[in-house]
């Protein structure tokens, strides 16, 4: 147990991996000699050399198709997208191929591969660096999601994720990289298991990410008796642990970092209404971005993403009115 | 008992065999392509009508345990590599005991004892699969190789590049084998690509390239051999461009009426099946009654194949429930 970044537990996840699995390589831009932009690799080529460790063109389709080829052929490649914008030119070998291997095989083949992006905005990467875009992959059966929200979970969802035999897709809030935590390397994620990073009678809080955090801050200010559900696997998600939550506390809000529209929280909302509907004392309602690209400048920015402020006035609606509040945006009458 | 790998070896060094195999796969895609007319198969069919050639070639060089990516057009490749005419067939007609269990159909081909990853209905996408596939083998320090084939519309394509280019810069044990059937789907490459010949743009990824006539199974094995040897040797991967031509359309629905007039009858003489028939002929390896008893042969295998696959069960409903996530070892 030590103090790390999360950007630092990233690296000793991998080379954890590396030490205990030979098959485990990594491949990426700018990730060996330059140890990633982020430096999410400090010193891995250094300890497993440029035959396991290997800079890639910048060629998103290309490598992450061969990382489909070499993981049928048993090898666990690590492939890091360094803006998960940069997946786009490559969901092809991660959606339709990787994905669809095991499949067509009858369970012959199998895809152990960790694809690792970062993710989100608040760093004023503008519109086409910052976005989250979970649920580009979210939809894809084949496929799994995780996302950390501190240096624990980027630990133990990485080493899940490497360890696990299916293509699985890491998003990494590139705004945490440099936060602190505790990390414990003796948890290895049980993947499709959420953790429930505090408990309370009230109102349920399902997040992800950096908004595990904007929740945790905004339940202390609002002195709300909540459970706060770090979802932590977006595919397949905790159903258990979100509905158990919702039969104990009767309020339902889930923050999500990504649009309003065809974002995972309406699956939780639509699994909630269906199966604890006679639970609920309130509506359950999510708390999103609008439905607009990341801006850049630092006061568009600054109101894109959920912000702690807003998340309290919402959660005190949820708890006075069996209504469900209105977002920022129409509340202030800023759009509709 | 006959399998996949036996089929497969059976090709190994013995041209008659090889023929033979030409000849079940011309059969095999004539009544396919029946069968989808009259309406008893659904989906779509790509045949490989007229390129029987490189795909035996390809497999009677390449050992079993090395690995194919190829395209939707894959009964042929299929075939050649070893999988039975009834696996495929069943497949085709979404059979359980079609070879990918009737979930994959006919654009999806797959047999991991023969080397056959599932074919791919993306274009381009098997080129860095096999790419991947070859790093596999290069860092696990083994001799196999990857065979990427696809068609000239592939070599357009972003992932047809970026496999190259990434192939070359780690010298990996890949061979990309271009199957210019001169069309891409309807069109005619000279209105989609600048060159004609197709294996100049592994040039620009400085590496080892030549064209090879398609129609011609020695040709074929001449030159899939050198790339192969290469590729063992630790020699890195080659762009091999064959040349051949689509005899049937792009598809089932394609009738292939923008062909210049008099281009497939100046093709038809190039049939592969005649060229080896003729080849056999003048080597004494064959005399006319026997390729036509081998043909007649070939007739009612594939009959009883389709008698034999159409009594067959369809999948159970649970089978679209099964093998979507790989489970981990041990549990």
């Amino acid at each position: 147990m030590g103090a790390m970044r999360v950007r630092q537990a990233i690296v000793q996840a991998l080379a954890d991996e590396m030490r205990a699995d030979e098959t485990v390589i990594f491949i990426g831009e700018d990730i060996a000699a330059a140890e990633g932009p982020f430096k999410t690799s400090e010193g891995i080529l250094e300890e497993f050399g440029p035959i396991r460790v290997r800079d890639t063109p910048i060629s998103e389709m290309g490598f992450t198709g061969a990382a489909v080829g070499a993981a049928m052929m048993g090898l666990k490649p690590v492939v890091e997208i360094m803006f998960i914008e940069f997946l786009g030119v490559a969901l092809d070998a991660l959606v339709t191929e990787g994905a669809k291997m095991h499949y067509l095989s009858k369970g012959e083949l199998s895809v152990p591969m960790t694809v690792r992006a970062s993710c989100g905005s608040g760093l004023g990467f503008g519109s086409q660096h910052s976005q989250t875009l979970e649920n580009w992959v979210a939809a894809t059966p084949g496929l799994k999601v995780l996302m950390p929200s501190d240096s624990q979970s980027a630990y133990s969802l990485l080493r899940a994720a490497i360890q696990d035999p299916n293509p699985v897709v890491v998003l990494e809030p590139r705004i945490i990289y440099a936060e602190r935590g505790n990390v414990d390397t003796s948890i290895i994620a049980v993947i499709g298991k959420a953790h429930t990073r505090q408990s309370g009678s009230d109102l349920t809080i399902v997040a992800t990410g950096q908004m595990v955090n904007i929740a945790e801050q905004a339940i202390a200010k609002s002195g709300v008796s909540a459970d706060l559900i770090d979802l932590q696997t977006i595919v397949p998600w905790d159903r258990e642990t979100v509905r158990a939550s919702v039969k104990k506390t009767g309020r339902l809000i889930v923050v999500e970092e990504s649009p309003l529209s065809g974002g995972w929280g309406s699956e939780i909302i639509a699994d909630v209404v269906r199966n604890n509907f006679a639970d609920l004392k309130s509506t359950p309602f999510r708390i999103t971005t609008p439905d607009v690209p990341v801006p850049y400048a630092g006061e568009l920015e600054a109101k894109f993403a959920p912000q702690v402020e807003d998340v309290v006035r919402q959660i005190k609606h949820s708890l006075e009115k069996p209504d469900a509040p209105k977002p920022w945006w129409i509340e202030e009458g800023v759009a509709q | 008992m006959t399998t996949s790998r036996s089929r497969r070896s059976a090709l190994y060094g013995n041209d008659l065999a090889c023929y033979e195999r030409m000849v079940e796969i011309r059969e095999f895609e004539r009544v396919t392509n029946e069968l989808f007319a009259a309406g008893s198969i659904r989906g779509t069919t790509h045949l490989a009508v007229g390129q029987e050639a490189l795909a035996v070639g390809i497999a009677s060089i390449l050992k079993a345990d090395d690995v194919v990516a190829a395209t939707y057009r894959s009964h042929a490749i299929a075939l050649a590599l070893g999988l039975s005419p009834h696996s495929v067939l069943a497949e085709i007609m979404g059979k359980e005991t079609g070879c990918c269990g009737g979930v994959g159909g006919s654009m999806h081909m797959c047999d991991m004892s023969v080397g056959l990853l599932p074919t791919s209905a993306i274009i381009g996408a098997g080129v860095p699969i096999a790419t991947g596939a070859a790093l596999a083998f290069q860092i696990q320090k083994s001799d196999r190789v990857s065979v990427a084939l696809f068609g000239d519309g592939s070599t357009n394509i972003g992932a047809f590049h970026e496999g190259l280019n990434l192939a070359s810069i780690w010298n990996l044990p890949v061979i990309f084998i271009c199957d210019n059937n001169v069309y891409g789907e309807y069109s005619r490459i000279d209105i989609t690509t600048p060159i004609e010949d197709l294996h100049m743009r592994a040039e620009s990824y400085a590496m080892p390239h030549f064209a090879l006539d398609g129609m011609d199974i020695h040709a074929v094995r001449k030159g899939v051999t050198e790339a192969v040897e290469r590729a063992r040797s630790g020699g890195g991967p080659t762009l091999i461009e064959a040349k051949t031509y689509r005899f049937s359309g792009h598809s089932r629905a394609d009738q292939g009426l923008y062909r210049p007039e008099g281009e497939l009858e100046k093709w038809l003489k190039r049939d592969p099946i005649l060229v080896t028939e003729t080849d056999l002929i003048a080597r004494k390896e064959i005399t006319s009654q026997k390729i036509e008893e081998m043909k007649q042969e070939a007739v009612s295998t594939i009959a009883a194949v389709i008698e034999q696959a159409s009594h067959d069960a369809t999948p159970k409903l649970s089978a679209m429930f099964e093998n979507i996530y790989a489970q981990p070892k041990g549990k």
